[in-house]
C-alpha cells in the first residue's frame, strides 16, 4: 500500500480535471457532436478494417464487442507492460497471420480508436504494479537541456499559461486523440514525443518499453476518469 | 568538465561574497542589450516569454509559470547573471533551466550534446538587457 499513497506533487483525486475541461467552447462542441469531430473519418476507416478479412481471419471473425477493453490498457503481462496498439499488432501476427501495422500509420490509429471508442464514457480501470513504478520514475525524472520533468508541468503547474497555452494536467482520457495542432490523429506515443522534444531531450522509440510504462502510469494517474475517445484537443 | 573549469572560480567567489552573485562577466566584456532584448523575446533561442512577461507589448502570447521580468530591478548584475547560470543556487526548488549547464543532464537530445542553452556571450547580452529594466 505504501507505493499507493499520495506523493508529493501528485494531484489529489478529486482535483483532477480532463483536458477536456482546459479547453474552449469551440473545441469541446468539435468533440461532443459526432458529426463535427474528425475522428469520424478514423472510425469509419477502422469500422472497415475491423471487418475486413485479413491474413486469415477479420477481426471481427473473432471478436463481437471490445467494450471497455481500452479502459484497461496497457495491461501487463510477463513483466512487460503491452498498449492497445501493441495488442491489436500481436493480434494480428499470432492470430491473423496478418503483418503489423506501424506506429501512427492511418490503419492502427483507425483500429485503436475505432476500438477505444466503444469504450466511450466507461471509467479508467489500472492497479499498481512494477511496471507503473517504472513509469512513475521517467515522469519525475528530469531530462533534456532543459532538465524539466513531466511532473514540474503537468503536476505542479497545471492551469497556468506557458506561452499561450494552458498547461493541462496531462490526462490520457481521450486517445487516440485529433490534435487540431496536427491536422491529424495521434497516439498518446505522439504526444508523449512532442513533450520531450519540445524540453529538448532524445524523445524514446515508438513502441520502446519506456513509452509504455509512462503510458501505464498516466492511465493509473486516470484512474478511475472517464474515457473520451476519440478527443479532440488543440 | 569544461563547465566546471569555467564555473570553478565563480563558485570559489560566490562563497566568498554570499553565495547569490556571479560578479564577474563570463566573456570579460559587457553585453549588448540590444542583442539581449531581442535573446529574450526569441521563443527558440532565449525561450524566456515561454515561462516569463516582460515589457514586451509586440510579443502577445507571454506565460506566467515564473515572475515577471520586471522583478528583475531587485536584483544587481550578478545576482542576475547567477540566475542565468544556475538558479538553483539561488532557490533549489526553481524549474527554471540552468542556461549555461552541459553537465548532469539526461537523454539530452544529440544534437544539442555539450551545448549550453545559451553560450558565454548571449549570457551577458541577456544580463546587459535585465539590468536596463531597474
Amino acid at each position: 500500500m505504501l507505493c499507493m499513497s499520495l506523493q508529493a506533487g501528485e494531484i489529489p483525486l478529486g482535483e483532477r480535471r480532463s483536458g477536456y475541461e482546459f479547453m474552449g467552447r469551440d473545441t469541446r462542441a468539435m468533440q461532443d457532436d459526432d458529426s463535427t469531430n474528425p475522428a469520424l473519418f478514423w472510425l469509419m476507416d477502422g469500422e472497415t478494417l475491423w471487418k475486413r478479412k485479413d491474413g486469415v481471419a477479420a477481426c471481427s471473425s473473432c471478436h463481437e464487442t471490445m467494450k471497455g477493453v481500452a479502459a484497461r490498457y496497457p495491461k501487463v503481462a510477463g513483466g512487460r507492460a503491452v498498449n492497445l496498439e501493441q495488442q491489436i499488432n500481436a493480434c494480428r501476427s499470432e492470430r491473423q497471420k496478418a503483418a503489423p501495422l506501424a506506429y501512427e500509420s492511418r490503419e492502427l490509429l483507425a483500429l485503436t480508436a475505432y476500438v477505444a471508442r466503444q469504450s466511450r464514457g466507461m471509467p479508467i480501470e489500472a492497479g499498481w504494479n512494477e511496471r507503473t513504478e517504472a513509469g512513475r520514475a521517467l515522469f519525475t525524472r528530469r531530462q533534456g537541456q532543459l532538465n524539466l520533468a513531466c511532473t514540474q508541468c503537468h503536476d505542479d503547474n497545471w492551469g497556468k499559461q506557458l506561452s499561450g497555452t494552458t498547461i493541462p494536467q496531462a490526462h490520457p482520457t481521450g486517445y487516440p486523440i485529433y490534435r487540431l495542432e496536427w491536422q491529424d490523429m495521434g497516439s498518446l506515443q505522439r504526444r508523449l514525443r512532442n513533450c520531450m522534444i519540445g524540453v529538448r531531450a532524445e524523445p524514446y522509440p515508438y513502441g520502446s518499453a519506456e513509452l509504455v510504462d509512462l503510458e501505464l502510469y498516466l492511465m493509473w494517474r486516470a484512474r478511475g476518469m472517464k474515457l473520451e475517445t476519440p478527443a479532440v484537443r488543440p | 568538465m569544461r563547465f566546471l573549469l569555467l564555473i570553478l572560480p565563480f563558485l570559489f567567489f560566490g562563497k566568498a561574497l554570499g553565495d547569490d552573485a556571479i560578479p564577474a562577466s563570463l566573456t570579460g566584456a559587457k553585453g549588448d542589450p540590444q542583442r539581449g532584448r531581442a535573446i529574450v523575446a526569441n521563443r527558440q533561442v532565449g525561450l524566456c516569454l515561454l515561462c516569463h512577461s516582460g515589457p514586451f507589448p509586440e510579443e502577445r502570447f507571454q506565460g506566467n509559470l515564473a515572475p515577471d521580468l520586471r522583478s528583475a530591478a531587485r536584483l544587481t548584475e550578478g545576482e542576475l547573471r547567477l540566475r542565468l547560470v544556475d538558479p538553483a543556487r539561488a532557490n533549489p526548488q526553481t524549474i527554471m533551466p540552468a542556461y549555461y549547464r552541459t553537465e548532469g543532464l539526461t537523454r539530452v537530445a544529440p544534437s544539442l550534446r555539450g551545448k549550453s542553452i545559451l553560450t558565454a556571450e548571449q549570457i551577458e547580452d541577456v544580463v546587459a538587457y535585465l539590468v536596463t529594466l531597474k
